[in-house]
């Protein structure tokens, strides 16, 4: 049974050079190795994928972004019922209090973005009221 | 054991302010898109009931709840901790949260931006704030660091069309939340070499025989301290403090310099005080003397610079986080206690210097320079006296509640040995009595400048907002002993 922390975490240092070992070297065997050839069709972001048609710096709406995050938001407030899907049954009268008061809270805050008008996509309105 | 875990009644008897801060601010948050008609000092009416809900129930919480005697009072598994320490702090949240809404209805008219969600984001973080004030559990901690946090960035911002309240915001929110990575990265080392974030059972493994590697819990320590610093503004992470002040809205800005740092400093007491004090005596004195120092000397002579009141008073803020930092560097319940009576000294004068600074700077904030306050004393005596009470009390002037604050904290600093900080925070305060004395000149022996003219009288909230703060600044100038005796009494965190 390893004791000190020397003798713990030398596995860990083992592992990680070994993984930088092995990254540096399988680079540099396919820069050694490797024919080089350039040109046009070599360069391009994709090699034998979709032709790129014009610059990818295009302006974006912000509502992406808006959604996005509204997205991630929920999604990972769903994430919380499955540990307590898991746990329902020893737990009882008392999760079910316990989420439906979590559940409680989301859907207010869903409430509350769908009346501001967050999710509306074509009305512009109804988001740039002054605070 | 899931019994165990079960929440009793007593427990949610101690969690009462949070509950009714956080029903209240539900019910604002959603009453906004509803309510489409604006212009309502409804939302703020419905804040301050629940702030006085909550002051009521952070004393009944002690009162009621056993919690009289020290340590008898944990809540959900020892997660919180709702001791007289605990109700100190949400009592002074609390209050500085009512002063923030009496002085914000003139404000939010005057900007034509009342909203209930303004309200319901100040609710919001005073609920994170009473959290972390009451919290023995660094993941409560850094929870109650988060709701207070993020409803703080939203509010630095709230007048959106403005820019440097856009500027104040983004750089809130992108320097805080990467100190709030640093204080998360301590937490996971404290887990990692004693395998418990609960502080007390941290400080039994520290006390213990089987005491984990002092490189961890310094490393673990250095990173909270980091987080917390940024929090309290206390240098060298104070950087973002003058840009976030000046271009928040005033009453935010006021809010900000008070609640958060209060609640901060509590939190920065509990961990340091309960969790590391058993192994702390050989670095605690250099990591917070050398930041109280920096605090002080940085945050003094910048503000001496200033032209702009707000920007003069985030430096200002800036040093008297340094005081605290002193009554922390003492590591002692007498600099605990001091620290306590400071903080509470310090959200009155701070609050109250920063709602006249509002009142005066009319629409727009377009009167914030130290010239405009030339000759207010002619035009309004009574709010020209007030201020003057509160910048006589940054300043530590005997009466005010700024005088006792110092006096007990370099106190506790002398009898912690503690003489060269001593001296050099005494030499600082004697620098800082320059700026505070100018606004006073300006006020009482000039002519009165376009602002003075233009201000309009005291509205009935913010002369609240004005009265309550200076009562209270004279209240611990004079009986400081009723404060300082309860600080005293729960400064013993753990024994």
């Amino acid at each position: 049974m390893p004791t000190s922390a020397t003798e713990v975490y030398f596995p860990v240092l083992v592992q990680a050079l070994l993984a930088m070992a092995l990254a540096a070297g399988l680079l540099s065997v396919s820069y050694l190795l490797g024919k080089k050839v350039r040109n046009r069709v070599k360069d391009m972001p994709y090699e034998s994928g979709i032709v790129p048609t014009g610059d990818a710096r295009q302006r974006f709406s912000v509502k992406f972004y808006l959604v996005a995050m509204l997205f991630i938001l929920f999604d990972i407030e769903a994430i919380f019922l499955y540990p307590w899907v898991v746990v329902y049954r020893e737990l009882k009268m008392f999760a079910f209090v316990e989420m439906l008061i979590f559940v409680i809270l989301i859907l207010s805050g869903f409430f509350y973005i769908w009346k501001k008008g967050a999710l509306d996509w074509s009305g512009a309105d109804s988001t740039s009221r002054k605070p | 054991m899931l019994v165990n875990s079960f929440v009793s009644t007593p427990d949610l008897i101690r969690f009462l302010p949070e509950i009714i801060l956080t029903i209240m601010g539900t019910f604002l948050m959603v009453m906004d898109p509803i309510l489409q008609r604006r212009s309502s000092y409804a939302f703020g009416h419905l804040s301050l009931l629940a702030l006085v809900g909550a002051l009521g129930g952070s004393v009944y919480a002690y009162t009621e709840g056993g919690c009289s005697v020290p340590q008898s009072c944990p809540a959900f598994g020892g997660m919180l901790m709702v001791d007289g320490f605990a109700t100190f702090f949400r009592v002074l949240v609390i209050v500085v949260g009512i002063l923030t809404v009496l002085s914000s209805y003139r404000f939010l008219q005057r900007e034509d931006a009342e909203t209930s969600e303004y309200h319901a984001l100040l609710l919001f973080s005073i609920a994170g704030q009473c959290l972390m004030a009451a919290s023995n559990d660094l993941i409560m901690v850094f929870i109650g660091i988060e709701i207070s946090s993020i409803a703080s960035y939203v509010m630095a911002g709230y007048l959106r069309d403005d820019k440097r309240a856009n500027e104040a915001a983004l750089k809130y929110f992108l320097l805080g939340s990467f100190a709030t990575a640093f204080f998360l990265y301590g937490v996971a080392l404290i887990y990692g070499a004693t395998g418990s974030i609960n502080l007390s059972t941290v400080r039994g493994i520290l006390m213990g025989p089987d005491v984990p590697s002092s490189v961890f819990i310094g490393l673990a320590a250095a990173l909270m301290f980091v987080g917390l610093a940024f929090k309290v503004s206390a240098s060298p992470f104070q950087i973002w403090a003058p840009d976030v002040y000046q271009g928040a809205p005033t009453p935010v800005a006021a809010f900000l310099s008070a609640g958060p740092k209060a609640a901060a400093f509590a939190v920065f007491l509990r961990i340091f005080m309960t969790a590391f004090e058993p192994m702390s005596a050989s670095w605690q004195p250099w990591l917070f003397g050398i930041s109280a120092l920096l605090s002080m000397v940085i945050g003094n002579f910048a503000a001496l610079l200033q032209s702009n009141v707000k920007r003069m008073l985030a430096y200002s803020s800036i040093a008297h986080a340094g005081y605290v930092m002193v009554a922390l560097t003492a590591r002692s319940e007498i600099g605990t206690s001091a620290a306590m009576f400071y903080l509470a000294a310090y959200a009155f004068m701070n609050v109250g210097a920063f709602a006249v600074v509002s009142h005066l700077s009319g629409k727009g904030e377009r009167y914030q320079t130290v010239d405009d306050f030339a000759g207010l004393a002619q035009k309004q005596p009574l709010t020209a006296a007030l201020l003057t009470i509160f910048m006589l009390s940054l300043i530590g002037v005997p009466l005010t509640g700024g005088f006792f604050g110092k006096f007990y904290i370099f106190k506790a600093a002398l009898e912690s040995h503690l003489v060269w900080l001593t001296v050099l925070g005494l030499l600082t305060s004697a620098v800082a009595a320059y700026y505070y004395l100018r606004i006073l000149v300006m006020m009482y022996m000039h002519e009165p400048s376009k602002a003075s003219s233009e201000v309009e009288p005291l509205s009935l909230g913010l002369g609240t907002a004005l009265m309550i703060p200076a009562i209270g600044t004279l209240f611990l100038g004079i009986f400081p002993n009723w404060v300082l005796d309860f600080a005293v009494k729960s400064a013993t965190l753990v024994k």
